[in-house]
Order: C-alpha cells, then sequence, then structure tokens
C-alpha cells in the first residue's frame, strides 16, 4: 500500500499548502461590526473547470495508485510470472508522447490565437490517440497469440486490467478533445473559450501520459529493482 | 478585534465571480424529473436512499426475527439470512447513508449555506443522481435474480464471495453486486466534484473559508475524502468482477470445492481486505463528518450560542480526515498480520481519539450556560452525542489488539458499530431534517409526532444495543443464524436476544410515525416562515421559501460575518444573520 500512501502523502500535503493560504488562521468570531464596505471574495479567479479537473485528476490518480499497490503487493509472492513486454509499447508510448507534443503546441496556438495551427494541432494529438489506442488492441493481440491469456496468471491479468483502464480513461478524453476540436472550426466560438478547452485537454493528456508511463515501469518489470533501489538508499 | 479600518469605496474589488448561466427548465419533466436544480436532485437523492432504506430496515427485522426466536420462522433459511445481513450491511452503508448525507444535505444545503445559485455542473449533478438510481435498481434486482442477493456478508471478502457455497456466489447475486457498487462509485464521483468544487469556486462575496457554517466543512472534507477512497472500492470490486466473470485469480488462491480442483490459482484474499478496509475505514468518517458538522450547527442554533472553538472544530474535521486513511488495518486484526503492523494501527486509531474528543468537549462547552431549546432537532442532536461517545468508548477497546482479538467477530463489535456509525449518524440525520423541513417545503414538521418519534427512537435503539455489548462479551458470535447449544446461551443470553429482537421491531414501527409526519405536514403542518429557528446561516434568509430555483433573486447574498452570531450583546435581536452588516449599514452597493 505504500504507493498508494506516498500519492495520499501528496494530496494531503497539497490540500493542506492550499488551506494554510486561505486565512484560516483567522478569527472569525471577533470581528463584529467592523464593516462598512463590501467585504471581498477570496475565491481564486482560476477557472472552475480547471479546479474540477485537478480534483478529478487526484482521483484517477488515486486510482492508478491503488492499482500500482495492489501490484506491488501480489508481485512479492513466489508464483509471479510477468508476461513478456510486447515490443509494440516502445511505439505506443512514443505516439502518446508526439499526442501530449501536440496538444502542447495546440495550447500555445490557442493562446496566440492562430487558429489554423489550432486545428492542426487538435487533429494531430487526436489521430495519434487513436492511433495509440490500436497500438494497445495489437499489443493485447501479440500477448494473446504467444499464450499469454487474460486468466492464466495474476501477473497477466494485471497487464490486461491496467492498460484497458488506461486506456478507457483516453478514450474518454477523446470524447473531450473531439468537442473541442469541433469547436475550433466553429468561428463563433470565442477565442478565450476555445483555449479553455485546449488548455483543459493539454493536461488531461499530460496527466495520462504520466499515468502511462508510471503503467509501463510496472509492466516492464522495472518496478521491482526501482524497489530495490529505494530500499538500499534508505537503508 | 480584528483590524478595523473601513474599506474606501475605491478600494472595493469588483465582484470576482461571474454569475452561472443556470438551465431554465420548460417543462415539467425537466422541471420536477430530469431536473437540474441542486435541492430537486437533493430531494431524489434522498427520496431514494429512504426507499432503499427501508428495505434494510425490514432485513434487520427478518434477521432479528431469526435470533431472537431460533427456529420459529420457517423460511429464513442459513442462506437467507446471510443474504439479509449482506444487503441490509451493504445498504445501510453506502446507499442510504453516503447518498443521504452527500447526494441529500450535500446536494441542498451547499448551494444555499455557500450563498450559490446553484453546484457549478448542475448537468454532471443530474446524471450522479440517474447513476446513482440505477446502481440502487440493479442492488434491487438481485432480489429477484436466480439464486437471489449475494450472501457474501457486507464485506465481500473472497474467496467465499464467489463460490458456489456462499448464496449469489456461483449466481447473479456477487455480479449484481459489483456492478451495483462501481455505478455508485461512477455517480458518486460526478457528484462529488460537484460538492467539492462549489465549495472551492462557488462561495458568494464575503464567504471566507472560515466563515462557512461546520455544516458545509462536514461534508466537504468527507467528499474529498470520498473521492480519494471510494477508488480503492471501484479496484477491488472491478478486479473481484474479473475473478468471476473471466476466471482471473487476483483475489482467488487455489481451492479445492466440494473435492474438486478449481482453476483458480495463487491470487491472495489479503490484497482484497487491504483495498475493502483502505475504502472501508474512510468510509466512516465519510459518515461521520457530515454527522458531526450538522451537529454542530443544531446545538448552536437551539442552545442560542456561537460554537466554542470554532478553529479548532474546522481543524479537527480535517485532521480526522487526514488521519483515516492511515487506520484501515485495524479491521484485519485477526488476518493474521505482522505485529508490528498491529501495533501501528493501533497507535493511529487511538490517535484519531483526540480530534474526536476535542469534538465532543467543545459540543459540550457550547451547551454550557446556552439557552437551551429542547426542540426536536436539538434533542437528536444532544442523543447524537451521547451514542457517539458510547459507541466511540468501545471504540477504544476494539482499537487495541489484544483486546480486539478475543472480541473480533463478536457481537461486541456489531454494538459497537451500530452504536457509532449507525444510530450516531441516523440521530443526526433525523434531527437535520426536523431542522431544515421548514426550509424545504415552508412547513413545521408535527412536534407531538416528532416527540414521540425521538424517545421511542432514542431508547429503543439503546434497548437493542446495550444488551448487545454484554450478548457479545459472553462469546456469542456474530453472522451466525443459530447457534444451537453452547457454554454461553444461557437462560438469560436467550432472554436478552429476544427481547433485542421486540425493541428493533418497536424502534422500525416508529419510524413509520416518521414517515407519515413527513407526508401530513407536507399539507396540514403549521405555516414556517422563513427562519423558523430564527438562525443565521444563509440558507434561512432566502428571499423565498421554498428557494426557487437559483436561489437567491436577483443578487447573490453578501456576507459579513461568520455563522454563529448568536446572543451578540447589544444586537437587537438574539441573532444576526450572516448578511447582515450590523452594527453599521452599507450606504450604496456598487453595481
Amino acid at each position: 500500500m505504500s504507493v498508494i500512501l506516498v500519492f495520499l502523502a501528496v494530496v494531503i500535503g497539497f490540500s493542506f499548502w492550499w488551506l494554510f493560504h486561505q486565512k484560516v488562521m483567522e478569527k472569525p468570531w471577533l470581528e463584529h461590526g467592523v464593516h462598512t464596505a463590501l467585504p471581498e471574495t477570496d475565491v481564486s479567479g482560476m477557472p472552475t473547470a480547471k479546479v474540477a479537473l485537478a480534483v478529478f485528476l487526484a482521483v484517477v490518480g488515486s486510482l492508478f495508485a491503488l492499482f500500482a499497490s495492489a501490484y506491488f503487493m501480489r508481485m512479492d509472492y513466489s508464483d509471479w510470472q510477468a508476461p513478456p513486454l510486447p515490443r509494440i509499447l516502445w511505439v505506443n508510448t512514443a505516439i502518446l508522447i508526439l499526442a501530449s507534443v501536440a496538444l502542447s503546441c495546440a495550447v500555445r496556438a490557442a493562446r496566440e490565437q492562430r487558429r489554423k495551427m489550432t486545428r492542426l494541432a487538435l487533429v494531430t494529438a487526436g489521430l495519434a490517440t487513436v492511433v495509440f489506442l490500436a497500438g494497445q488492441v495489437t499489443a493485447w493481440r501479440d500477448l494473446a497469440a504467444g499464450g499469454h491469456y487474460l486468466d492464466m496468471n495474476p501477473a497477466n491479468g494485471f497487464f490486461y486490467l491496467m492498460t484497458g483502464v488506461h486506456g478507457l480513461h483516453i478514450l474518454g478524453g477523446l470524447v473531450a478533445l473531439g468537442r473541442t476540436t469541433v469547436k475550433a472550426w466553429d468561428d463563433n466560438v470565442a477565442a478565450e473559450q476555445l483555449r479553455l478547452g485546449v488548455e483543459l485537454c493539454a493536461a488531461y493528456w499530460h496527466f495520462l501520459l504520466l499515468v502511462w508511463l508510471g503503467v509501463f515501469v510496472l509492466l516492464a518489470g522495472w518496478a521491482g529493482d526501482l524497489l530495490a533501489l529505494c530500499r538500499q538508499i534508505l537503508t | 478585534m480584528v483590524d478595523a479600518t473601513p474599506r474606501a469605496e475605491r478600494d472595493i474589488p469588483p465582484a470576482e465571480v461571474p454569475e452561472l448561466e443556470l438551465y431554465h427548465p420548460k417543462s415539467w419533466w425537466t422541471t420536477y424529473v430530469f431536473s437540474q436544480d441542486a435541492k430537486v436532485i437533493a430531494i431524489q437523492y434522498s427520496g431514494t436512499a429512504v426507499a432503499i432504506g427501508l428495505v434494510a430496515l425490514v432485513l434487520s427485522w427478518l434477521m432479528r426475527l431469526q435470533l431472537g426466536f431460533p427456529g420459529t420462522f420457517d423460511f429464513i433459511t442459513p442462506e437467507a439470512y446471510y443474504q439479509f445481513i449482506t444487503m441490509h450491511g451493504m445498504i445501510m452503508v453506502i446507499y442510504l447513508l453516503t447518498a443521504l448525507f452527500l447526494g441529500g444535505f450535500g446536494n441542498y444545503l451547499i448551494p444555499l449555506m455557500v450563498g450559490a445559485r446553484d453546484m457549478v455542473f448542475p448537468y454532471v449533478n443530474m446524471l450522479s443522481f440517474w447513476i446513482y438510481l440505477l446502481a440502487v435498481l440493479v442492488l434491487a434486482a438481485s432480489f429477484f435474480a436466480p439464486g437471489g442477493p449475494t450472501g457474501a456478508g457486507w464485506t465481500l471478502y473472497p474467496p467465499q464471495a464467489i463460490l458456489g457455497g456462499t448464496p449469489g456466489g456461483q449466481d447473479w447475486g456477487i455480479i449484481l453486486m459489483l456492478v451495483s457498487l462501481i455505478l455508485f462509485i461512477i455517480g458518486f464521483t460526478m457528484g462529488g466534484l460537484n460538492y467539492a468544487v462549489t465549495v472551492i469556486q462557488g462561495r458568494t462575496r464575503g464567504m471566507t473559508l472560515m466563515r462557512m457554517p461546520l455544516t458545509v466543512w462536514g461534508i466537504f472534507t468527507a467528499t474529498v475524502m470520498a473521492l480519494l477512497a471510494f477508488p480503492a472500492l471501484f479496484v477491488a470490486c472491478v478486479m473481484m468482477l474479473f475473478d468471476r466473470v473471466l476466471g482471473t485469480s487476483f483475489f482467488m488462491p487455489a481451492l479445492v470445492e466440494m473435492g474438486e480442483q478449481l482453476s483458480y490459482g495463487g491470487g491472495s484474499p489479503i490484497l482484497f481486505q487491504h483495498l475493502f478496509w483502505f475504502f472501508g475505514h474512510p468510509e466512516v468518517y465519510i459518515v461521520a463528518l457530515p454527522a458531526f458538522g450538522i451537529v454542530s450547527d443544531l446545538i448552536s442554533t437551539h442552545a442560542r450560542k456561537n460554537i466554542f472553538g470554532y478553529r479548532m472544530m474546522v481543524w479537527a474535521i480535517v485532521i480526522i480526515g487526514a488521519l483515516s486513511f492511515i487506520v484501515w488495518a485495524h479491521h484485519m486484526y485477526v488476518s493474521g498480520m505482522h505485529p508490528w503492523f498491529g501495533f501501528f494501527f493501533a497507535t493511529t486509531t487511538l490517535i484519531i481519539a483526540v480530534p474526536t474528543a476535542i469534538k465532543v468537549y467543545n459540543w459540550v462547552l457550547t451547551l454550557w450556560r446556552g439557552d437551551i431549546h429542547l426542540t426536536v432537532p436539538m434533542l437528536f442532536a444532544l442523543a447524537f452525542i451521547v451514542t457517539f461517545v458510547n459507541g466511540g468508548l468501545t471504540g477504544l477497546f476494539l482499537g487495541n489488539v489484544v483486546v480486539d482479538v478475543p472480541l473480533s467477530d463478536t457481537m461486541f463489535v456489531v454494538a459497537h458499530f451500530h452504536m457509532v456509525m449507525g444510530v450516531a449518524p441516523i440521530m443526526v440525520i433525523f434531527g437535520a431534517i426536523y431542522h431544515w423541513y421548514p426550509k424545504i417545503t415552508g412547513r413545521m414538521l408535527e412536534d407531538w409526532m416528532g416527540q414521540f418519534h425521538f424517545w421511542v427512537t432514542f431508547v429503543g435503539s439503546y434497548a437493542i444495543f446495550f444488551p448487545m455489548h454484554y450478548v457479545g462479551l459472553v462469546g456469542v458470535p456474530r453472522r451466525y443464524p443459530e447457534i444451537g447449544e453452547a457454554a454461553f446461551m444461557t437462560a438469560p443470553v436467550d432472554n436478552l436476544n429476544a427481547f433485542i429482537s421486540v425493541a428493533a421491531l418497536i424502534v422500525g414501527f416508529a419510524q413509520m410515525v416518521f414517515l407519515f409526519n413527513l407526508v401530513w405536514s407536507l399539507r396540514f403542518g403549521k405555516e414556517a416562515g422563513p427562519n423558523p429557528w430564527r438562525a443565521t446561516s444563509l440558507e434561512w434568509q432566502t428571499p423565498t421559501t421554498p428557494p426557487p430555483h437559483g436561489n437567491w433573486g436577483d443578487e447573490r447574498p453578501v456576507v459579513y460575518r461568520w455563522a454563529y452570531d448568536y446572543s451578540v450583546p447589544g444586537a437587537p435581536e438574539d441573532f444576526i444573520p450572516q448578511n447582515d452588516p450590523w452594527p453599521e449599514k452599507v450606504a450604496a452597493r456598487p453595481a
């Protein structure tokens, strides 16, 4: 359970940091009758959608941290047999990085209000992501062709489950990306609104890329070495 | 006194919160059924939760009939008993308490109390309810599935949960249960995003975090915890569903069933327990924190006194929330864990008693020399404090490994968690309904029915759960439909079991009076007016009662003070609403 605890420590640490910046040391019971003017608001100027995405990504992060925790706990058993890593995963990783880079370009283009460039970058990101998903399915087929079915070994189960859940999240993101791309073609949509949409997509993609890198490290079996290294450093 | 320098007119910052674009319903369907108004969604959530909760209540009667009068009722077979116990537990904890506190009270109170017009994403909020309803329907469908609902116990421990010997294990029961839980979590995440982000982003001018009523603090913290903890249940459910349907072995070790080697092998049941309780323990506080918050507001309002130690109360809520993530394994002392782990988790468990005790002291000190009005909501709030202390004290027993090991799996544990997590939050729910019903409907609940409901419920629940501690101490195990001959099954224990069962039936029927009151007062209750309890928080200051879609008329309220200005010396009345700039009136409001 150490992965989820580390993740939660980060989230809780951030929450406390945020709380400390919200005047939580005020003494509201001493504030009698000092107001001759309208009080100001302390709500942040950040767009609500961004805050919501941040909270949602914390939930997604918690989900994958739990999968990783379960993976580590199960890995310690002696009968653990990891399936071979399909080669195509390397290609897929590169393609997902490409999608993230494309979305970064889209954010830049949207900030500079260059519509054409934004459209191009969004479409590139979308296509790259679709190719990534197709690549993941190919990886599954490779494994199955090699006789590594879902129910053969818990390690296989984790492989299909984690790639599957990650793929589902990407698929959900594609819906949002699709809607933003449609907006980019609609000239009635204000530049501000488009920019927000593109930024949200980019944040989501970067986060899922990060999650994928974590999943990839786990599935490639480097996690054990990493863990051993951590232990060595600690002791 | 803080800095009292008046602000010059030109320093007034412009309103930074943009107005929410509200969806304006055009037909009856979009106004009352597919509504995006948080208040309607709250009532839908509450109605659904209470409806499925009544099913769980009936199940508890059936269990008590079996335990009190074993062998009398033929239709309660051991299999049926396990199904009752499982569905009762799961419904009460998740589909009733969690849904009612967060989906019901959260939806109704958060926007009103922070001065928002609605939740920040009304459409997602609506989806949240409909997915919750679907989850409840899937759960209820398992009663009619071949083989009936699952009988795995509410903790659904593998491997027994998906084996043929457990009711529903190889039928539809467990599948429907897992699917229903997965749906619930998806639906909750949609709602939870709304509750949390509305508190962060939707507050009106002047509503700083430290001016929020403790109800909002409780619901907000519980929501954040639930958002982080429910994924653990999600992971556990998905993996178990894979084990059951696709034949993977995440949790299933190699087993021989009825002389046959099953195809499972290599899974770890303990892994499930870790995942389940990583959700399960925060769940206790997901239910308790909103109750803590609501009860603070009830006590302050009905004792006409400001809450004692507001800042400490807020921090206690936040710290309990954080600590509750590192105590989960105290549910697993008997799973064969390393003694050092047991020691660690016993320590964290006992530490969490500190902020909890701070809260209890502060409630008692709020009551101290207060002008206590023994209204029905106040009675329920007082009953909560007493019950929570009772349940909390037995929690100190069970938090210690050496005491827990012999008491584990006895009725003592059942008595403990029903006191602390069943009776106590339910008391708050009742108190809260009596308190806010006038705002929701514009009419008061009938008082004598409320008094009757309170006394029967309060005395009755002690009649049920106090003797149960003793029954557990003498060694009666939990989860057994029938014990038969045993050294500890003496005549007094048999009599106590029968007594508990009769008390449970009486308390159950008293709830019918409450339900009747809810319906009857809708039509015949006394007119409440906008603020019958003379309370300070914003929901009582709406221009119309019940508040319409959008809550506030033309202009959102502006907040000048915290929510607890009761009995302020020199004030014209014994309460000052949060949006009242007393003693100085604001001359002109900038547009």
